[in-house]
């Protein structure tokens, strides 16, 4: 395979370049001239949005590192610096902080787009499994990042969930050691944690390279969830989607610009302005409410090793996934069975998001074991049966069919295709 | 999955009304440039120096304790400054040498300040390496020519801070500073 | 319409989540009116300046505020020369030409001196109780400034039915009730100089606010920027939905 380029460049200078390393044509065919599926709703907007809000909380994280001290005895200290003396850099860390829940809202919206529309199912597993792989590393980066500012929350949040890995017979205990480096979260757990914080972003990217190189090897699902037929069901990448996802993204900066200028601490716990203290513990203790649906699952079963096994099982489930929804046709919009148990799937989730953030007494146990139920339910033994159970809604022919005939025809649900879209 | 370009490319077609499309475009961009300026500023300005670090950008000095013929060293920032109270001798000294001698000619009067002769104040880096010369106690080697004298290469200074034996090229540099009171400085 | 039904629902879901994490607390919270509330609220300069003078002359006795500078003093209004003097009326620990420990006038440069050099010598003075750090304590407690406004003015008689610990005192607003702190307000406990009443809730009031600009010395600056930086991205977004509607008008 080796041999130069032949590049249709025509500066010469970019053609010099890309002859020898055709970066330019590549750009070319998988952004410019990619033909992506023409019938895509607002939904799609998101997977761009969370690469912008990778790339953003990457470049606030690079410069808030310059700063910050990651020493038991001054983390706190150097946060506050930040804040009060270094130029902007209340804008950087309320940036940076909220860019977390930014970014996860972003990315829950991104996954439960690929549920409704069925994006998970052949040929797009891989494709599938690269995300929930993203899915985890960021759990564990904001993990780590939220243990930084070195308050009570970060303690003690990295106190019980270190804790949990030593639900593990034998070796439960001794992993617990090795990841504090002593006995009990200190200075050393905050050096690791600050080195793998600054390092998992950069795993992140490059799993984010792979999950958009198997997207364009696959190609974009679409909200009718049919296979592209012929080219005029598609549109180049741009102008068509470069400038969709742009107005998409003036709008996400806006609600995170909402959040940073004016409502900056309303996701943090006031806890976390009270500098760590190992012998006190808070008189809660709530994790960032983008991993309460998992605290949840973790509190909702009595015995401990299972409560971790079911709160890590929660997230693998995700991988054979795409297994596990037996039923060919991908979009939701013509599956009126599995449309309602998405649906619930939903309300679970949020529930265990609210079940999460309360002491679990009384009712909220209650819910939260529901929920929890609901959830595996729904992956292990409600979508293995519904693909044998469920009668679809009869298929479009093509993308760009539905659209053409307005109103009418023998398929009413297809002229609803693009329901976000201004004729 | 077809690969095939489209066909109904007509994105870039000539055939819609231009003008206003281009302007809109336009400013578009313009917004798009302004946004990305706007997040790039506050991370540039964030490395320059923060509101703690200009806090102590000025400092104030008091002379009163330096007795003539001896001096001593305050950190600003970051740097050491030599604040030495002369002896009648030594200005004369200073006042006294033709400027044909000097590597770098400079009259005395030009590094202190009108009425303080006996005050120099000079930045304590040598202008060779950046070494800090000795010779602010009375008990430092002070050179040939009573001043201050660098130990990495041997470069000697006079009363008045200014270079009289090499590898040194310049004279030590002065701080901006001013006399608040007879017995006051507030450098920077 | 499906959609956006789902996006409205997580929205939803999400917002419904973050109110669970208020406290049951029995107090009710108090609502007073800030001038630094709403997007456009700045540091009301008089009432900050009196509630520097109430944390100066009663709160610094036992609470530290360590993280912030007399420098910061100008961001309420205080000049210059004033931030000078109030620094060099203080002093701190240093260490003199011998080595050994001294003290000298404090300067703008300076964080705020703390009462006690650490927390043992704290809990030693005061009964076994640690006056938390009063830097950002605005941020540090659920409900904020009204919280810490209902904690100073929320001290009463404890109910016949309550067993009080000793040292203890009751407080409406505290949870459980039990508080360690002693009544540190009373009504003229300072003097203003600008012949305001010095009535518990206004001394409160006045507290509250100064403690607001200390936690976030950066609020102004952050609303004035927030309105800018909207209002351009609102412009933005129309402009772009423009050219996208343009873009797309040939598309069938």
């Amino acid at each position: 395979m080796a041999g130069l380029h032949k590049s249709d460049v025509k500066n010469p200078v970019l053609n010099w370049i890309d002859t020898r390393l055709p970066i330019i044509t590549m750009m070319n065919k998988e952004y410019a001239v990619f033909p992506t599926p023409k019938n895509f709703n607002y939904f799609w907007n998101f997977g761009a949005l969370a690469t912008v809000a990778l790339m953003l909380m990457i470049v606030t994280g690079v410069f808030l590192a310059m700063n910050y001290t990651p020493d038991g005895g001054m983390a706190f200290d150097s946060v506050e610096r930040i804040m009060r003396d270094v130029n902007y850099g209340w804008l950087l860390r309320y940036a940076h902080a909220n860019g977390a829940s930014m970014f996860f809202m972003v990315v829950y919206i991104h996954i439960f787009r690929g549920l409704y529309y069925g994006s998970y199912k052949t040929p797009r597993e891989l494709l599938w499994m690269l995300g929930v792989v993203i899915l985890l590393l960021m759990m564990a980066t904001a993990f780590m990042g939220y243990v930084l500012p070195w308050g009570q929350m970060s303690f003690w949040g990295a106190t019980v969930i270190t804790n949990l890995f030593s639900a593990f017979p034998i070796v439960g205990g001794p992993i617990v050691t090795w990841l504090w480096g002593g006995f009990a979260v200190g200075d050393p757990t905050l050096h690791r944690f600050f080195s793998l914080h600054y390092l998992l972003p950069f795993v992140i990217l490059a799993v984010v390279f792979l999950h958009v190189a198997a997207l364009h090897i696959t190609g974009s699902n679409n909200p009718l969830g049919i296979d592209v037929k012929s080219p005029q069901d598609t549109l180049p990448f741009h102008p068509y989607y470069t400038v969709k996802d742009s107005v998409g993204l003036c709008v996400f900066l806006m609600v995170w610009a909402g959040f940073v200028f004016f409502a900056p601490n309303f996701f943090g716990d006031p806890d976390n302005y009270i500098q760590a203290n190992p012998l006190q513990t808070p008189s809660e203790i709530v994790p960032e409410w983008y991993l309460l649906p998992f605290y949840a699952i973790l509190r909702s079963v009595p015995n401990k090793l299972g409560g971790v096994c079911m709160m890590f099982g929660a997230i693998l489930v995700l991988f054979v996934l795409p297994w596990l929804d037996t039923s060919p046709v991908r979009s939701a919009k013509f599956r009126p069975l599995y449309r309602i148990f998405f649906w619930v799937l939903a309300v679970a989730c949020v529930a265990l998001a609210a079940v999460g953030a309360h002491r679990p007494e009384g009712l909220w146990v209650v819910l939260g074991r529901v929920a929890t139920t609901y959830y595996f339910l729904h992956f292990l033994v409600i979508l293995p049966l519904l693909g044998k159970i469920e009668r679809p809604l009869p298929l479009p022919e093509s993308i760009s069919q539905p659209v053409v005939p307005r109103g009418g025809g023998p398929l009413p649900t297809a002229a609803t295709a693009k329901p976000m879209e201004k004729p | 999955m077809s690969a095939t370009a489209p066909t109904h490319d007509h994105g870039h077609g000539p055939e819609l009304a231009g003008g206003k499309r281009d302007f809109l475009k336009l400013v578009a961009s313009a917004g798009a440039v302004i946004a990305i300026g706007a997040i790039a500023w506050p991370l540039i300005d964030s490395m320059n120096p923060a509101a703690d670090v200009l806090a102590l950008s000025s400092i104030e000095v008091d002379l009163t304790p330096i007795v003539a013929g001896s001096g001593i060293t305050v950190a600003w920032r970051g740097k050491p400054v030599f604040v030495r109270h002369r002896t009648d001798k030594e200005i004369k000294e200073a006042q006294d040498v033709p400027l044909g001698q000097l590597i770098e000619p400079e009259a005395d009067s030009a590094r202190v300040k009108a009425g303080h002769d006996q005050w120099i104040i000079v930045i304590g880096i040598c202008t060779h390496l950046g070494c800090i010369p000795l010779g602010n106690k009375p008990t430092d080697p002070r050179g040939d020519w009573g001043g201050w004298f660098c130990p990495c290469h041997g470069s000697q200074y006079d009363t008045s801070g200014r270079v009289r034996h090499g590898p040194a090229p310049l004279n030590l540099t002065l701080p901006p500073y001013a006399f608040e009171t007879d017995t006051k400085i507030k450098v920077g | 319409m499906r959609a956006a039904l789902l996006a409205a629902a997580l929205l939803l879901g999400s917002i419904a989540v973050a109110p669970a994490y208020a406290a049951d607390d029995e107090a009710e919270m108090p609502h007073e009116t800030w001038s630094f509330s709403g997007p456009f609220g700045t540091f009301d300069r008089a009432a900050a300046q009196r509630g520097f003078q109430v944390y100066k002359e009663v709160c610094s006795n036992c609470h530290s505020m360590k993280e912030a500078y007399y420098r910061n003093l100008d961001g309420i209004g205080l000049s210059e020369e004033q931030v000078k003097a109030i620094a060099a009326s203080v002093s701190v620990p240093t260490i003199n030409d011998d080595g050994e420990p001294a003290e000298r006038p404090a300067l703008p440069s300076d964080h705020f001196r703390s009462p006690y050099p650490n927390e043992k010598a704290a809990r030693a003075a005061l009964n076994g109780a640690l006056p938390p750090d009063l830097s950002v304590i605005v941020k540090a407690r659920q409900g904020g400034p009204d919280y810490v406004y209902g904690i100073l003015t929320g001290y009463a008689d404890a109910p016949a039915t309550m067993k009080m610990g000793s040292g203890m005192y009751y407080n409406k607003m505290y949870p459980g009730h039990q508080i360690g702190m002693p009544q540190p307000l009373q009504a003229d406990q300072v003097e203003y100089s600008d012949g305001t009443k010095a009535t518990v809730e206004q001394e409160a009031h006045d507290v509250v606010t100064f403690l607001t600009y200390i936690a976030n010395p950066e609020m102004e600056q952050r609303k004035r920027a927030g309105v800018k930086i909207i209002l351009f991205l609102a412009m933005l977004t129309g402009v772009t939905y423009a050219v996208k509607r343009r873009v797309w008008s040939d598309v069938h």
